[in-house]
């Protein structure tokens, strides 16, 4: 005997057609080469807000030397803040390697190894990624 | 020696605000399909379940569907190498719910025909074949079977309904590499646009989830190429995306 489950979990305008942008980041499912399409995305996004961000703090340079220094020292010489430049860093590396990728792939190179480029770059991008931290680590306090 | 899965299966109707899930408790054996529960949940408990099926062997494409968020084809889909204690089965996405698990098939159709690729191949023999007295060779067809498993793995095709999508441009490519009477500067065109070859952004998720080795998002990159080549010696043509 069939038993409804409560509520309903694809609305009429979805059963109509497609997934939307919602599919872009919707992990269920997703193999390798899904996930580097969602963390490029996302990555994208991050660092496209990071370079608005920074615009930002950098239009404190035209507030005077003060100001610019009280930054540093009160802010970004934070942990936290620290702890954001790793994830600026990861950022940075998923999109820039994964870029690389793209855009020899796109090109119609080494599609037939474009799993092992993958798994190679982001082991290329872990060892970048551990040595940022160290030197955050070291030269950061 | 048979124990019970439950299966949560999709169900919509025409004319239905939204869809919903139904359990179905089924009987499984070591050799029991998806496609096998299917149709004994019709058989035995519910004869409204609606779903496509043919050949139950993997040629005919029609049961591809999402079973525990993956697209397979349901009927080489063995229940217990899920080894999940629940299975969920749902249409296929970027296609439109007819009825509960069967997406209309038209706009896949009506993208893949108009490349217009011959259905068998000329590249390739079936090796280590016996063709029998008076044949001289094996053919054999094209590896595509046409179960919009690849529209629907696509995160691109969920977001582009004018996206030529990987099925129909790996057909493409495969006019590209023998064209077998085929249009080959039409399909190029095709190819050449903003929602076709170009519009792809490389999750591979076609090429994984294909049942079949057809590798589109290979065929995709290979179009790329072949395109990025023809401009190349070609410089007066028309700038990318400008043709449809």
């Amino acid at each position: 005997m069939s038993e409804r489950t409560i509520g309903t979990e694809r609305p009429a305008s979805r059963a109509a057609g497609r997934r939307g942008v919602a599919g872009w980041v919707d992990v269920r499912g997703r193999r390798l080469g899904g996930w580097a399409f969602i963390l490029n995305r996302v990555a994208g996004l991050g660092v496209l807000f990071y370079l608005y961000l920074h615009l930002v703090v950098l239009s404190q340079l035209a507030v005077g030397a003060a100001a610019w220094n009280s930054l540093l020292k009160n802010w970004f010489l934070n942990p936290v803040f620290l702890a954001l430049d790793v994830v600026l860093l990861a950022g940075l590396l998923v999109h820039g390697l994964n870029g690389i990728r793209l855009a020899l792939v796109g090109f119609g190179l080494v599609v037939d190894r474009q799993k092992a480029l993958l798994l190679a770059l982001t082991v290329i991008g872990g060892i970048v990624l551990v040595i940022g931290v160290l030197m955050l680590l070291v030269h950061g306090g | 020696m048979s124990d019970t899965t439950t299966f949560r299966v999709h169900r919509y109707k025409q004319g239905d605000a939204t869809s919903h899930h139904d359990r179905f408790e089924v009987p499984i054996g070591p050799r029991t399909t998806v496609l096998d529960a299917l149709t004994a949940i019709r058989r035995t408990q519910d004869p409204s379940l609606t779903l496509r099926h043919s050949c139950f062997h993997a040629s005919c494409g029609t049961c591809g569907m999402k079973v525990n968020d993956r697209e397979v084809l349901a009927c080489v889909t063995n229940v217990r190498e899920l080894a999940s204690s629940e299975v969920v089965v749902e249409p296929l996405d970027n296609a439109p719910v007819v009825s509960d698990l069967v997406v209309d098939m038209g706009p896949f159709y009506a993208r893949f025909n108009a490349v217009g690729r011959p259905l068998v191949r000329e590249s390739e023999l079936v090796p280590g074949s016996c063709p029998a007295p008076g044949i001289p060779h094996s053919m054999r067809y094209e590896d595509c079977i046409e179960c919009g498993i690849c529209v629907s793995a696509c995160p691109i095709a969920g977001t582009d309904p004018a996206y030529l999508a990987p099925a129909a441009l790996a057909a493409a490519d495969r006019v590209r590499e023998e064209p077998r009477g085929g249009d080959v500067p039409f399909v190029m065109r095709l190819a050449d646009d903003s929602h076709g070859a170009w519009r792809c952004h490389l999750a591979f998720e076609c090429s994984e989830a294909c049942p079949s080795n057809v590798e589109p998002a290979v065929h995709i990159a290979q179009l790329r190429r072949s395109l990025i080549g023809r401009r190349w010696r070609r410089p007066s043509a028309e700038p990318v995306g400008a043709r449809r």
